[in-house]
């Protein structure tokens, strides 16, 4: 069996910056293993610009900030196998792997980083009723279509929810000549960024409506018309408020769910929150040595985020190598209440910390005018004032480790709370 | 070309009846107006093997259940496709219903069921821990299965073919007449077809096809009995072992609860006459009502992981049995009619019967040589890696994994494609390979499966259909590709 320092499971953006980051802090032998034709990832299908804001400073497109880490792994001399497809990993760290040119092929790895990112709901989990024609995508698959393999689904679109994908399709799919009748999205709020609502709909006169849900699909070999109608409080179309659209192509953009089965296989202990790892301050899950970042962790909004989540988690992954597990230290629990969904990590070693550290989380509704606050036990170390809190929106605390030594506490909690 | 008998429809009676009479010297044809085999009734169903004592004592429809049953694991060896005995369980929630479980079990004992049991409240929730808190006691058949339904009907179909049957997609039947010459002249979308004998086995359409050549005091309405249905994730595959049904009823066997062969769970279906005879949609209301019921009999029911909901439509006539025979008035016109549950678990009967009579009929007499196995396509995860290995160097197609939900590589989408009566559509890759089949439901995999079904059959993209008709995955080129041609 060959040996590597560090296997990394997916080549997109969270793989990349691994990579990149372990090859820096010293270690030799990588490699990626990526299932589709290229590095890059999902990057390599979106095709607008707004990516790399906070790690560049530049507005640039999926393929370009996916190009600057591919350069920098290809300048570091980093191996990477493409059309490769992990089928398996074990607890003791043994990754099988399978592609046309090597076979079926087992590698050892010292650590091994989770990067393989996440996919769509499908409609099928949905449960929308009516037929079950041609002309139903989720929003990245018609994405890639578009994109990539330069085919349009069709001229007459409906698109439910409003994840950023499904926003960024609407403009896309208008731009390439096709009429974007409306936008439903389930929740009293979007589940997309501000900015591509605005980017996305409002410039270019696409409703979005809010509480509404497709209740009926139509046609029997080609789609031929949803009807859309409103949702009470507890999620419940309301009778009287449908409205039919006739198109043929309807667009899913109602979720991104973590694609952790070769986690689960491993033995990796889950959130059901974030459909994700478990991880501790350094983003390692449950098993020794095995690390996850990126939307396999927990789904992100902004590209910068996961690049930079991932760098610590190459870093991580190369301390591990190098000083093997460390037992010392005291464990502190994260706990999100109050609004907050969920925090990533979920706990902090104290010795183990980075003088800084980034915890993240979502909220569960929208909030106005509220307070993201830390508790150290039951004393409250900080209290930030935000204008609007939205769960499309990922949030962030940073914790500092002098003050977290000092404390000493048993448990932090982030909640959310009004304005007293 | 004149052929000795014509079969309408390619679902699994027409499939199995294809089959037995591939065994004889005689020219057959399958009509079938889909692009594919198995796009109806026999595609849309609970998936599982009845053991045969619903039916009424001494009907046709109780003899066929039983002799398919049996019949099952020799038909599932031959044809290399997947069966499983996971043994049935009727479900009794209320004390005074108790008397009910042995009515059935009578009944099943009438019919030749073996090896029946009923169980007490404690047995059955010892076999089957989900079980309502509620369960008074249950009915036990161990020679209840499951079954891939596409895998029988395709491998029927399949080995029809492989042994001489032919088989035409997209044909509609419009009008049948015997002219003077003594034959059926069978007018179609494609063209006229003319034979000697014609086997009506048209599904929900027996009906409308029976209706064309049949008396004025002899039309038969088939009444599309719709059932939505739940798939659930493989995750919660073992939420139980056997399958569960409530007690029957007067509108069928109820909303049962059962592992499929392949590991998923699932829920259905429920029971809903309407008129659409293609009206395969789901409802609301269907799938809320499953769920309650379904509820009923089984505890803690994960619908969270719903990973598809579909609708199939049983062909119901207001007798409630099956109509098989020679049409009154008719001479050489059978009826395979009003196929409804357990149809499936039925057809390798329906297909020796039909077969039998047919011989009889016509006095065909057998091939000299006719191949009664086929091999499925093959499912590279019971390799060894070792064996994986050595596949791979010789047809590298098989180390390129397609679908990453099932775990299928083009290798086995190359085989579904180039094998007699191969997939044309994204839909009949995935009924042949389970490509598209998982959780993420064909949002990773289907551009990949297009750019196959492109290079393999020479396809534009623009041409590949879900499944056929007018169900094209894309409609055009985008403006920047259409530039660039220019």
């Amino acid at each position: 069996m060959t040996s590597y320092d560090i296997v990394i499971v997916g080549g997109g953006p969270a793989g990349l910056a691994a990579a990149i980051s372990a090859r820096k802090a010293g270690v030799e032998k990588i490699l990626i293993l990526e299932r589709d034709r290229e590095l890059g990832g999902i990057l390599n299908q979106c095709i607008h610009n707004g990516f790399g804001l906070h790690t560049f400073k530049e507005e640039l497109t999926g393929p370009e900030y996916a190009q600057r880490f591919i350069d920098q792994v290809l300048d570091e001399k980093i191996e990477y196998k493409l059309h490769t497809m992990v089928m398996d990993i074990s607890a003791d760290r043994v990754v099988t792997a399978m592609s046309r040119e090597d076979g079926m092929y087992q590698i050892q790895a010292g650590a091994v980083i989770l990067a393989m990112g996440c996919r769509e709901r499908p409609r099928g989990a949905l449960n929308i009723p009516g037929y079950r024609p041609a002309g139903i995508f989720s929003a990245g698959t018609a994405q890639r279509l578009v994109n990539m393999e330069g085919y349009m689904p069709g001229r007459e679109v409906v698109i439910l929810g409003s994840g950023d994908i499904g926003l960024i399709m609407a403009r896309r799919m208008t731009l390439e000549g096709a009429k974007v009748k409306v936008v439903a999205e389930l929740m009293p709020y979007s589940g997309g960024l501000k900015r591509n609502i605005v980017q996305c709909l409002d410039d270019f006169g696409i409703p979005l409506k809010l509480s509404h849900t497709v209740v009926d699909i139509e046609g029997k070999e080609h789609l031929t018309a949803v009807t859309i109608a409103e949702v009470d409080k507890n999620m419940k179309p309301i009778p009287g408020t449908e409205e039919r659209y006739t198109c043929d192509t309807l667009l899913l953009s109602c979720g991104l769910i973590p694609e952790n089965e070769l986690s689960r296989n491993a033995g990796v202990e889950m959130n059901p929150v974030t459909s994700g790892p478990v991880v501790n301050e350094s983003l390692e899950t449950n098993i020794p040595g095995v690390f996850a970042c990126g939307n396999v962790l927990h789904v992100h909004d902004l590209v910068d985020y996961v690049s930079e989540e991932a760098t610590r988690a190459g870093a991580n992954a190369a301390k591990f190598v190098k000083n093997g597990k460390t037992e010392s230290g005291k464990v502190v629990e994260l706990t999100a209440t109050d609004g907050a969904r969920y925090t990533v990590p979920s706990t902090i070693n104290i010795d183990r910390m980075d003088d800084l550290l980034t915890v993240r989380f979502r909220v569960g509704a929208v909030y106005k005018d509220s307070y993201v606050s830390v508790y150290f036990d039951d004393e409250r170390v900080m209290h930030n004032k935000k204008r609007i809190m939205a769960p499309g929106e990922m949030e962030q605390v940073i914790l500092q480790k002098t003050k977290l030594q000092e404390a000493a506490p048993s448990k932090i909690t982030i909640k959310i709370e009004p304005e007293e | 070309m004149l052929y000795d008998v014509i079969i309408i429809g390619a679902g699994v009676s027409g499939s199995a009846i294809a089959r037995e009479l591939s065994r004889y010297e005689a020219n057959v044809c399958v009509l079938e107006k889909c692009e594919d085999v198995c796009e109806g009734t026999s595609k849309a169903n609970s998936a599982i093997v009845h053991a045969g004592f619903d039916a009424a004592a001494g009907s046709l429809m109780a003899k066929l259940n039983v002799r398919g049953n049996e019949m099952m694991d020799d038909l599932c060896r031959d044809l290399d496709i997947p069966f499983k005995r996971n043994g049935s369980m009727v479900v009794c929630i209320h004390k005074e219903a108790l008397p009910g479980l042995q009515d059935l079990y009578d009944r099943g004992i009438k019919n030749g069921v073996k090896g029946m049991k009923i169980l007490s409240r404690e047995e059955a929730l010892e076999m089957e821990p989900n079980l309502s808190d509620n369960v008074e006691g249950a009915l036990y058949a161990p020679t209840g299965g499951i079954i891939c339904p596409f895998k029988l009907c395709i491998a029927m179909a399949e080995n029809a073919n492989e042994n001489g049957v032919d088989f035409r997609f997209n044909t509609k039947v419009e009008d049948i007449k015997k002219h003077e010459d003594g034959l059926w002249h069978i007018r179609t979308n494609n063209g006229e077809y003319v034979s000697r004998y014609v086997v009506n086995a048209a599904g929900v359409h027996s009906g409308v096809i029976h209706n064309m050549v049949s008396q004025d005091d002899d039309k038969i309405e088939i009444i599309p009995r719709r059932g939505d249905y739940c798939l659930l994730d493989k995750e919660v595959g073992g939420h139980v072992s056997h399958t569960i049904f409530p007690q029957p009823t007067n509108l069928g066997k109820g909303v049962l609860v059962s592992p499929t062969v392949h590991g998923n769970l699932i829920v259905g279906p429920t029971a809903i006459d309407i008129e659409d005879k293609e009206g395969t949609n789901t409802t609301a209301e269907g799938i809320n009502d499953l769920i309650a019921k379904a509820n009923d009999h089984v505890k803690n029911l994960p619908m969270r992981k719903v990973i598809t909901s579909f609708a199939g439509l049983r062909a119901h006539e207001a007798r409630h049995e099956f109509i098989i025979g020679e049409v009154k008035g008719a001479e050489h016109f059978i009826d395979v009619a009003a196929i409804e549950s357990p149809g499936l678990t039925s057809s390798p009967a329906i297909g020796e019967m039909v077969g039998n009579m047919l011989k009889d009929m016509m006095k065909l007499t057998a091939k000299s040589e006719w191949k009664s196995t086929r091999k499925d396509i093959m499912n590279p995860a019971d390799l060894s890696l070792e064996e994986r290995n050595e596949l791979i160097k010789k047809q590298p197609a098989y180390g390129n994994i397609i679908c990453r939900c099932e775990s299928i590589s083009e290798g086995e989408i190359l085989d579904a494609i180039h094998r007699p009566l191969g997939a044309r559509s994204l839909d009949g890759v995935k009924r042949r390979t389970r490509a598209g089949m998982g959780r993420c439901q064909a949002g990773f995999c289907s551009p990949r499966t297009m750019e196959i079904l492109h290079r393999e059959l020479g396809l534009s993209y623009e041409e590949i259909t879900k499944s056929g008709g007018t169900s094209n995955i894309v409609m055009e080129r985008t403006k920047h590709q259409k530039g660039g041609e220019q």
